[in-house]
């Protein structure tokens, strides 16, 4: 059984200018132990996805409309609060993608790094701090010791990064949910944290989701892939999979975009027009008014996410036909 | 430095001159002392030619941006000289500066705090050709609908505000803003980093096509090296206030020499699961220095795999290190 399986999550925003279908329907796995990376650009809904299981998701303006996402038998979204909360920051937690606002600027690292074993194991202060210690060692904080009692202006961005990591795995999760983590921060900072990720991962077995827009960050570190359109997920596969053959024009013309896989000097790849507006209904394909494949099929219905060969699913409708190739 | 025939060097719309910006740092309440200063920028000495695209990166703090501030006179150089078409910035009057600044343009990081949102686009796009009377009050409208084509969008979008924009489009009113009189060469700071990757790819385009088209010297300040790589004829790389290596930009991204260049190749993500786990990588420790108190010696040192006792004695210079490639680190010939 699937440590976590979401199914048909829908989250919309209620607010004045009409209604946000932020997630519309998106249904997927994640193993124990393995790592699937969630893509797409922003407003796609993938930050969503992330809060709606966390709980964090503001309502109103925000509701969620359907859907389950259940860990280890327990259904997140409707269980009791009390279910809930010995849950989330214990056996699922995540870490966000702006390591300046989210730490408390108030509260020394030490009291921010001991909360969660404060409220969800029963051991003292001194034991906390212990842990707290061993896992600021492991995060690769040096004099952890005598940093540990700093406040979080005194560290850097990659530091403080550091700390949100200790803080979140603390509580030994099953479940990690990385949103961008590494979007703030230096390349050499990020390979830094990657490599630390994929440590703690090996060493504690846990699962983790990584949200990204950076397809060379996915490629490194992901067993698996989904990528996310105006609040769908239009393709998934093994990362392998993914990035060789590609099956949704969408993940096509992404990776087209990216300079590094373009001969220098040639003209890039764009994707024509902006990302749809979510709170303006769409009939059909969200992707069909900038997709160069796009005929009136692609219109006529929302095209289902369906298997095309064993682990690999799509939702256009044209390829499903045989209609596209790609070097035509 | 090689040496230019003095033909060459005339063809040379910017020059910089062992640059130094340096902020004061104080102690003290009541009486404040100077107690040091942030070499944010430390001699740099750097020529860009007309139509050539320069990229500048480095890891945050290491004065690309101050540097980027520095050409454009928004913060005085504290020493040095930034010579654009032959003439000393440091030392023109107000009315010199005045003409100067028509041939010196800056495009900002973010469009979403860049732009007056209280201005129309056509304000904006008005604006510095009223100012400094490039065209009279009847032609205004026609060189407004111009540079509204230039960048792509249609004139009519100009009586738009830019919260009307999204963030690629804004980053284009941001262009047309620069390009409204006729500069000479444009000081892009991270111009596509706050944009996605789709977005990017337009707006490299465009930056790329002005270029070409028009003549135009960009120095293009990023730290994504596949897109400098991408859009760049020459790269500098920059390690705490200073440049540390420069050169051609496939030449120098494919091939780095300087220790910290090879770091920050290889800390960039491939986006091929192939090449991406197989890759051997070179994870620095640590974050970059203070700038306040730099280690002595190569300011790189204490993070470099290959340093030696005689790393810390002097600061190394730039030197010649194949055609048209600079580099500064002591030990160029022994790590190969």
């Amino acid at each position: 059984m699937p440590l976590l399986t979401v199914t048909d999550l829908r989250t919309h925003f209620h607010t004045r200018n009409g209604v946000y279908r932020a997630v519309d329907g998106v249904s997927f796995n994640v193993e124990r132990g393995e790592t699937l990376g969630m893509v797409g650009e922003s407003g796609s809904g993938k930050s969503v996805v992330c809060y709606s299981i966390m709980g964090l998701v503001p309502q109103p303006p925000g509701r969620i409309e359907g859907g389950s996402a259940v860990f280890d038998g327990v259904d997140l979204l409707r269980c009791s609060p009390r279910a809930a909360r010995s849950i989330r920051g214990k056996r699922v937690s995540m870490i966000f993608q702006d390591p300046m606002t989210s730490l408390n600027p108030y509260l020394r690292i030490s009291e921010q790094v001991i909360e969660p074993l404060l409220i969800h194991e029963d051991v003292t202060k001194k034991e906390a701090l212990g842990r707290a210690l061993e896992m600021m060692e492991a995060v690769g904080i040096n004099d952890a010791a005598q940093r540990i009692h700093f406040y979080p202006h005194e560290f850097s961005g990659g530091m403080r990064q550091r700390v949100m990591i200790a803080m979140a795995l603390i509580t030994r999760p099953e479940l990690l949910i990385a949103d961008e983590p590494t979007t703030a921060l230096d390349v050499t900072v990020q390979a830094q944290i990657l490599e630390l990720i994929r440590r703690l991962q090996r060493e504690l077995g846990m699962a983790v989701i990584f949200v990204t827009h950076d397809l060379g960050v996915v490629a490194g570190l992901c067993d698996r892939v989904q990528v996310m359109y105006a609040g769908r997920i239009v393709e998934k596969a093994d990362a392998q999979t993914l990035f060789r053959s590609p099956l949704h024009p969408y993940t096509r013309a992404l990776q087209r975009s990216i300079p590094a896989l373009q001969p220098k000097g040639r003209e890039l790849f764009t994707i024509p027009g902006l990302p749809p507006d979510v709170s303006k209904p769409m009939p059909g394909c969200a992707f069909a008014p900038r997709c160069g494949f796009a005929d009136d099929s692609c219109i006529a219905s929302v095209p289902e996410l369906a298997e095309a060969a064993p682990g690999h699913s799509h939702a256009c409708t044209r390829m499903r036909a045989g209609e596209i190739h790609w070097d035509a | 430095m090689p040496d230019h025939p003095p033909s060459a060097v005339s063809e040379n719309i910017l020059e910089l001159r062992d640059v130094r910006t340096y902020f004061p740092v104080h102690r003290g309440f009541l009486v404040k002392r100077q107690t040091g200063a942030v070499r944010a920028v430390d001699g740099v000495t750097l020529s860009v030619r007309q139509g050539e695209v320069l990229g500048l990166v480095g890891e945050s703090g290491c004065g690309k941006s101050t540097l980027a501030r520095t050409i454009l006179q928004i913060i005085p150089a504290t020493g040095g000289s930034v010579i654009l078409n032959g003439r000393n910035l440091g030392e023109a009057t107000r009315e010199q500066m005045l003409a100067c600044r028509r041939d010196l343009q800056m495009v900002f990081q973010d469009p979403y705090a860049s732009l007056n949102p209280r201005m129309t686009v056509h304000a904006m796009l008005a604006e510095p050709l009223i100012a400094h009377r490039i065209c009279g009050a009847a032609d205004v409208q026609g060189r407004v609908d111009e540079l509204m084509r230039i960048i792509g969008l249609a004139p009519r979008f100009a009586q738009k505000y830019p919260h009307e924009f999204s963030g690629g489009q804004r980053q284009r009113i941001a262009i047309a803003r620069a390009l409204a009189l006729r500069p000479k060469i444009i000081v892009a700071d991270e111009p596509v980093s706050a944009l996605d990757v789709s977005i990017q790819a337009q707006i490299l385009n465009l930056l790329s096509q002005l270029c070409r088209d028009m003549g135009l010297a960009l120095i293009f300040i990023a730290h994504d090296l596949s897109v400098v790589r991408h859009i760049s004829d020459r790269v500098a790389v920059m390690y705490l206030g200073k440049i540390v290596e420069l050169g051609p930009a496939e030449d120098v991204i494919d091939r780095p020499r300087h220790p910290y260049t090879r770091a920050l190749v290889s800390a960039i993500p491939v986006p091929d699961p192939g090449v991406e786990r197989g890759r051997k990588r070179i994870v620095l420790a640590g974050d970059p220095p203070s700038p306040i108190n730099p280690p002595a010696g190569c300011a790189f040192h204490p993070r470099c795999a290959y340093a030696v006792d005689r790393c810390r004695e002097g600061v190394p210079p730039l030197v010649p290190c194949g055609p048209s490639r600079e580099a500064a680190c002591i030990r160029l010939d022994e790590i190969g």
